[in-house]
């Protein structure tokens, strides 16, 4: 057989990004402490090179490699851009934080680096088992991160509860993925949806009870109720920068994730997992808004949140229209925008022995810094989904997706569950704006970061002024499924 | 004639018992990654069986994979036991309780 070298210009982002890796992780060993700074440009080098070839390498066309197990499309091609830019945010908020608190290590880097090439092989996935090890990859390099600050107590009970949680999670999916197998007799997904279409008799008690196991799974991934346990302990409890890294790119690859196996391999399956779907997204919604109402540590309220907001994807994804999946995705890239900014925030206002994590950290914020304030005020209003900001057209869409799918209740039902969210968003707000400082330290933060900071919130703004190309990219994406 | 449909049940009770050993297990952590390794041993137990009846290796494939990653789990996931004992002095999975709300 002649070797093909087409195939591995799909795969040559990733395989840039494994072996920068490697040179970081090798060069980090002969750094000094003092000079570990090197790593951090290394390990922003190491994502601008694989930007630069991600973008080089852009496929004109559906591109299958690997004897079909891996992908190169438009929609990877999208995926994969958004969460190395978001792992790139969350390496440059991460770096000030991580000097003050002596945990300043290459670790952090390198993890958060094997986490991206996970995320990415996820967003390529065309089989079972690509998607399983991109999967672990992102998993393993998270459950090591959130126990990365080895002498805290806390990190290391949220990293105990992830692992064994996480790992439930897989264990569900995989055994949903040999049911799956052994019905169609495949993992590559394209054969999966051709052995349905071939032969109807096996859409039935074993296949669903796959699909059922493959459904909790995600929804453990994604942090949904009743699988959501570990969310708000896992961003309690890990450092701020980690919660950061564990709040943004993820999500994009866990909506990768529902698309590829939902929708790519068990699309003509949306009678069986639907359903599911809508009752998780349901119970994640009502749960994650209402419990969100009573918390006072700010990174529990925007756990809690983050279910809410993971409600509106997956009911956005079950109506299992073209539309409803471009209104996941633009949800999803949205909300990560806000999340990451409002993580961000966090770290900003956190100094050495001091965590920014309650709410009253916030008060008064206007007249330490106007203009973080203002940015705080962006995020939160975007995340409550307010017009002009971009969480409003997030919303909007997710709603008009849904009722285009003919669920009226449940579009009436997702914009009454929004009005929590205005409650415990404008807190923040009027935190910031209306009451007295508690905390009188002067923000310190390097130009870099108030730069990407600055960057992330007059994006919410500015995306909401000009959402169409974002919508218009999100359908064209989705829009060959 | 022992038939798909009993290796089929054996590892669907392996994959029982080890959720019910996560569930009920309230003392020790170490317990606790065992049940996961059975967890994902009964998986691939399912692997197998599929992949004889159907005549097609893919199934065994996954099984090498699936035992890779079980192995890099249980590191990690010892690494974070070692962890938690050095900062608290105990694996009692009762006294994980320190985050709340």
């Amino acid at each position: 057989m002649m070797m093909d070298f087409t195939q591995y210009i799909a795969a040559a982002p990733e395989m840039t990004l494994l072996v920068l890796i490697c040179v970081v992780l090798v060069a980090d060993l002969f750094f000094e402490d003092e000079r570990r700074i090197l790593t951090y440009w290394m390990a922003l080098a190491s994502l601008g090179i694989t930007l630069w070839v991600l973008l080089a390498t852009t496929p004109s066309a559906r591109m299958e490699v690997f004897s079909g197990s891996y992908v190169s499309d438009s929609l990877s091609q999208v995926l994969k851009l958004a969460v190395t830019g978001f792992v790139a945010v969350a390496f440059i908020y991460a770096r000030d934080y991580l000097r003050a608190n002596d945990l300043h290590k290459g670790e952090f880097y390198t993890l958060g680096l094997f986490g991206l090439l996970g995320m990415m092989i996820m967003a390529s996935a065309n089989s079972l088992l690509t998607m399983y090890l991109g999967l672990e990859t992102l998993a393993l390099s998270q459950y090591a991160l959130v126990a990365f600050d080895r002498n805290n107590e806390t990190s290391a009970e949220s990293a105990m509860k992830y692992f064994v949680l996480g790992a439930i999670a897989s264990g569900a999916l995989l055994y949903g993925i040999s049911w799956v197998y052994g019905v169609t007799g495949s993992i590559q997904f394209d054969q999966i949806a051709t052995a349905l279409l071939k032969d109807p008799a096996i859409n039935s008690m074993p296949l669903w009870f796959g699909v059922a196991f493959i459904v909790v799974g995600i929804a453990f991934k994604f942090g949904a109720v009743p699988f959501h346990m570990w969310l708000p302990d896992v961003y309690h409890g890990a450092r701020s920068p980690v919660t950061l890294y564990v709040a943004s790119a993820p999500k994009i690859a866990a909506f990768a994730l529902t698309i590829r196996i939902l929708v790519d391999a068990l699309g003509d399956l949306h009678d069986v997992w639907s359903g599911m779907i809508m009752v998780i997204a349901v119970l994640s919604l009502l749960l994650g808004n209402i419990v969100a109402i009573a918390q006072t540590n700010i990174k529990r309220m925007l756990a809690y949140s983050t279910i809410a907001h993971v409600g509106f994807i997956l009911l956005a994804v079950f109506t299992g229209t073209e539309e409803g999946y471009a209104a996941g995705l633009f949800y999803t890239l949205t909300y990560v925008v806000a999340a990451a900014g409002a993580f961000g925030m966090v770290i900003l206002l956190s100094r050495r022995g001091f965590e920014a994590e309650s709410l009253r950290d916030f008060k008064g914020l206007n007249a330490r810094s106007p203009w973080f304030a203002l940015m705080m005020m962006f995020l939160m209003m975007s995340m409550a989904g307010i017009p002009p900001f971009i969480g409003f057209f997030g919303k909007l869409n997710a709603i008009s997706a849904v009722l285009g799918g003919g669920y009226t209740g449940l579009a009436v039902l997702m914009m009454l569950a929004s009005v929590p969210g205005l409650y415990y968003y404008l807190k923040v707000v009027w935190y910031m704006y209306f009451e007295e400082p508690e905390d009188l330290a002067v923000l310190q933060a390097n130009t870099d970061t108030r730069l990407v900071m600055s960057l992330n919130g007059v994006a919410v703004l500015a995306l909401g002024i000009v959402p169409g190309w974002l919508w218009a990219l999100c359908l064209t994406v989705l829009g060959g499924q | 004639m022992i038939g798909l449909q009993h290796y089929l049940t054996l590892s669907a009770m392996l994959f029982v018992l080890s959720i019910a050993g996560i569930i009920i297990n309230r003392r020790n952590l170490i317990l606790l990654l065992m049940c996961i390794e059975l967890m994902l041993l009964a998986v691939n137990f399912n692997f197998i069986a599929f992949s004889r009846y159907l005549g097609d290796e893919t199934g065994q494939v996954f099984v090498f994979f699936i035992l890779t990653v079980a192995a890099a789990e249980a590191a990690i996931g010892l690494a974070i036991l070692v962890v938690l004992f050095r900062t608290r002095r105990s694996i009692n999975v009762q006294e994980l309780n320190s985050l709340k709300g």
